[in-house]
């Protein structure tokens, strides 16, 4: 048996030897037609400095609204990581409170992103049900906002991450237009397009996105959507799901669990 | 950033209902209301130009060239209003070296750059190529020189060489058309092809756009023509006004037709988004849309015209009719834009909430930016008439 | 071919120069602004995915912290915050892992941050422990009874008010503000130090219900009372009446 297994790794080896063998001996030929700036194009697996291979990864983030308690840390660690201006104009995260009472009335609000807290006032009308639901950019599979871009300044990478070349940005804001979840803004100092980037930078060094890493409740889970070790498939397994504007066909990539017919 | 923050701190308690955070800021200002109303008039205009080549309406002749010049000088100014607004007009240039070809608007480089070069300078150079020739051989000065370059120093006026120019007046103008079409539908379709946007998002967008430039591009070559002639001390020509009135009216009584089956179609289907929009029309709207856009650009002119042309009417009525109805179309159109533009970004797309436009008044996005942006192409159309008069009367023999 | 070109009207040949003049103009215009690196992986600049990855980071993670203050890690991943990043508190602390002397990370103190999480505010779920700070223990900073990093109860609640204090509230304007909550959950004390391993009891049948309220028990008359064999036998009476305050519809 294991000598078996030794022939056939040795015929892999020798195979993926000739492979490599071929593959320098095209190279140069190729290249020269191709133009070396292809390189990358015609070696599609391409790494960051830090050895971070995007093909390696899907991402993705589930939101388990029965454990979200509305504290809104999630939102200062998101103002604090990535340098969003604290007025509250400008959101890559924010939680918005659902008041549904028996008459029918329906109450959303979310005071300065959900940072000031939600302050509690009573009414005499009685609650039916209520919750808290932080929002994110959704991170589409067919994202509207890549859709409209006019000159490719933002982008889905090859590990499903929806980024803003922010150099390359011209400011037309027709992405914010497209965005069904308003999950978009325009940054008041650079005036290029904002939004969440799942914490890029800390994703790639294997650290959690700075809102996941804050949550106390766990509301939010952050993980490989391809990978079925992951906490992230786990959740998608144990619960049941929902996402945001189905109807637009955007795919998002953050799942809800627990989603109530009032949230859009 | 200081002076955006106290633009929108007060806006803030100005909120009806919920709207997500990030949409306080209202993105699209006066500039891009501007922007779909300066190309429908370059199409529009374009259209009525094309009448008297394609479909020989000999009636509008004194215009034609007049109608060429106005769209010319408004294409030349309509991407204006566009860089303005943008975070970073020096970056512009990208878009026709990267155009994302998924993107609606990736495309409006070479529609414009199509339209403006293939269709605009091409028609107008043709058409005046021999009495650019002709004058440039009685002057002298830097007025010669001008239209020498203008001509690009061709001298051939045999009558083999005006035929061509005639014969290709008319194939630029066929293909003008659907360019036309092109240009200002396609207008349109950036915003009618966004689906986060209920209010956008339709498929009539493009041709409810495309019915209203023609409108207002006849309205607008109308007021001009009333306007210049008198000051040139020339006569107006009553058979000319009374063909430009007829046609305003067959294309305002289409274009009401595609706004009512809009209308009626949003309200019958009764989508997810109904109560916000419907809302939205009888508060947030309700002056700009149905006293304005509704009431005084479209009804009352249709019903004006309707009656000068039932009760024959004496010609200086005719004229006073004319004058206020094309300027009622005007300030009508330009509320359609503004209801489409601002309308759409004033309810959230939560669906639960109203936000408000407060207009700036300085700066490259404000008020006074787009005041001078709409003068600007009376200013070169000025300049044009100049260079390129379209005066019956200089044309030569 | 000569002859070809010399039949071309001569607009046109001026035309064709100024068309090409444009086009080379664009093409060389094209090549030397686009980017070396756009298009390379997708219709974007490739260098863009690494300036994204280049931003800096502020939260340093929690098993950074780990490192250095393994003893208080312990404490805390042994209570109730075991979920609880260090940061969620002590706020971005990178710094403080690269220069430990220069930055300190901050400590919340006062009765301010804990009841972001805490106060009670009847949109949070259910089970998650909240206070009204207006009447728990008024003006004494929460540290000096809670310790943050394993944050028991100094003792352990009487009442199960303490707790409960949205049911307690309804039953105290009921007319079961008389009957005591361990008439009908029966409550082992362990519930009291771990909630949720140690559940209190819940009645599952009609006839509990039925002790007071049927036609045959032997309760106060002002009770009121139903037949139990026809009232609604299908179902079970909290699917229609909440115990906690049963006037409410």
């Amino acid at each position: 048996m294991e000598n078996n297994i030794s022939q056939t790794d040795k015929k892999v080896e020798r195979r993926s030897f000739l492979k490599k063998l071929a593959i320098l001996a095209l190279a140069p030929i190729a290249f020269g037609f191709l133009g070396s700036t292809d390189k990358l194009k015609t070696i599609k697996k391409w790494m960051l400095e830090n050895g971070y291979v995007p093909n390696n990864h899907k991402w993705g983030m589930g939101i388990d609204i029965n454990k979200c308690i509305g504290c809104g840390r999630c939102a200062v660690a998101c103002k604090n990581e990535n340098n969003v201006p604290q007025e509250p104009f400008f959101f890559r995260t924010w939680v918005e409170r659902y008041r549904i009472y028996e008459d029918g009335d329906i109450q959303v609000d979310s005071p300065n992103g959900s940072i000031d807290g939600f302050e509690n006032w009573r009414t005499n009308k009685k609650m039916l049900r209520s919750f808290f639901v932080p929002k994110i950019c959704n991170h589409c599979e067919n994202p509207p906002c890549v859709q409209v871009c006019p000159v490719g300044a933002t982008f889905k990478g090859e590990d499903g991450v929806v980024l803003v070349d922010s150099d390359y940005c011209v400011g037309c804001r027709y992405c914010i237009q497209a965005c069904p979840y308003g999950a978009r803004f325009l940054h008041p100092e650079t005036h290029t397009a904002e939004k969440c980037t799942f914490c890029y930078h800390r994703i790639v060094q294997d650290k959690l996105p700075a809102c996941v890493e804050v949550c106390p409740t766990q509301a939010r889970v952050f993980g490989e959507l391809n990978k079925k070790a992951s906490p992230l498939v786990r959740f998608l397994r144990m619960n049941k799901i929902g996402v945001l504007k189905p109807s637009l066909n955007t795919e998002p990539k953050v799942y809800y669990a627990n989603l109530d017919m009032e949230v859009k | 950033m200081e002076e955006l923050i106290q633009h929108l701190t007060p806006i803030l308690k100005e909120i009806w209902g919920y709207i997500f955070p990030n949409e306080i800021e209202l993105h699209w200002g006066i500039l891009i209301v501007l922007y779909p109303y300066l190309t429908g008039l370059v199409a529009g205009a374009f259209i009525l130009a094309s009448l008297v080549k394609v479909f020989n309406v000999k009636e509008l002749q004194p215009t034609y060239r007049l109608a060429m010049l106005t769209a010319m000088s408004f294409l030349i100014v309509a991407p204006l209003p566009l860089l303005a607004h943008l975070g970073h007009p020096e970056k512009a240039y990208e878009i026709l070296i990267t155009p994302n070809s998924a993107s609606a608007m990736a495309m409006f480089g070479f529609v414009y750059a199509w339209y403006l070069m293939a269709v605009l300078c091409l028609e107008i150079w043709f058409e005046y190529r021999r009495d650019i020739i002709l004058w440039s051989q009685k002057e002298t000065g830097i007025k010669k020189w001008i239209h020498k370059i203008v001509s690009l120093f061709s001298k051939d006026i045999s009558e083999k060489a005006i035929h061509f120019d005639k014969k290709w007046v008319k194939i630029i103008t066929i293909i003008g058309i659907p360019s036309a079409f092109l240009l200002h539908g396609y207008v349109g379709f950036i915003f009618g092809s966004v689906k986060a946007n209920p209010w956008w998002s339709s498929v009539l967008m493009p041709i409810v756009f495309l019915f209203s430039a023609i409108v207002s591009g006849i309205a607008m070559v109308l007021v001009l023509y009333m306007i210049i002639t008198p000051i040139r001390g020339k006569q107006l020509d009553i058979l000319c006004l009374d063909k430009l009135a007829s046609y305003l009216f067959y294309v305002m009584i289409i274009d009401f037709s595609l706004e009512a089956l809009d209308f009626v179609q949003r309200v019958y289907e009764s989508e997810e988004s109904i109560k916000i929009l419907a809302y939205l029309v009888s508060n947030k709207l309700f002056i700009s849309l149905v006293v304005i856009q509704l009431f005084m650009g479209m009804l009352i002119p249709l019903t004006m015209i309707a009656l000068i042309k039932i009760f024959k009417s004496p010609p200086d009525l005719k004229k006073m009719v004319y004058f206020i109805s094309a300027i009622l179309v005007q300030v009508g159109i330009f509320s359609t834009r503004w209801n489409i533009v601002i309308g759409g970004q004033l309810f959230s797309k939560s669906f639960r909430g109203l936000t408000v436009y407060k207009i700036t008044f300085f700066g490259l996005e404000g008020f006074f930016s787009a005041v001078v942006i709409f003068c600007l192409p009376f200013i070169i159309l000025y300049i044009l008439t100049k260079i390129l008069p379209p005066w019956e009367e200089v044309r030569n023999p | 071919m000569k002859k070809f070109l010399q039949k071309i009207p001569e607009q046109v040949k001026r035309l064709s120069i100024l068309l090409v003049v444009v086009v080379i103009v664009f093409i060389i215009a094209t090549s030397l602004l686009t980017p070396k690196d756009f298009g390379l992986i997708g219709h974007f600049r490739a260098s863009s995915v690494q300036n994204n990855a280049n931003k800096k980071m502020q939260y340093a993670g929690q098993e950074t912290c780990s490192d250095c203050h393994e003893d208080m890690w312990k404490t805390k991943n042994a209570g109730y915050h075991k979920n609880l990043s260090c940061e969620v508190c002590h706020g971005p602390s990178l710094n403080h892992v690269n220069e430990p002397d220069q930055f300190k990370p901050v400590k919340p103190k006062g009765r301010t941050f804990c009841p972001v999480c805490h106060e009670y505010n009847p949109s949070r779920p259910t089970g998650f422990p909240q206070i009204v700070t207006a009447s728990h223990n008024p003006r004494k900073i929460c540290i000096t009874c809670h310790n943050p990093h394993n944050p028991t109860p100094p003792q352990t609640p009487k009442d199960c008010s303490a707790c409960h204090a949205e049911i307690s509230n309804a039953k105290s304007v009921s007319s079961h503000m008389d009957i005591p909550c361990t008439k009908c959950h029966k409550t082992s004390a362990k519930h009291r130090l771990s909630p949720r391993e140690f559940l209190p009891t819940k009645p599952t049948q009609r006839e509990f219900c039925g002790q007071c309220h049927s036609k045959e028990a032997k309760s106060d008359e002002s009770i009121p009372r139903i037949n139990m064999t026809t009232h609604e036998p299908r179902y079970v009476c909290w699917q229609c009446h909440y115990p906690h305050l049963p006037e409410a519809q």
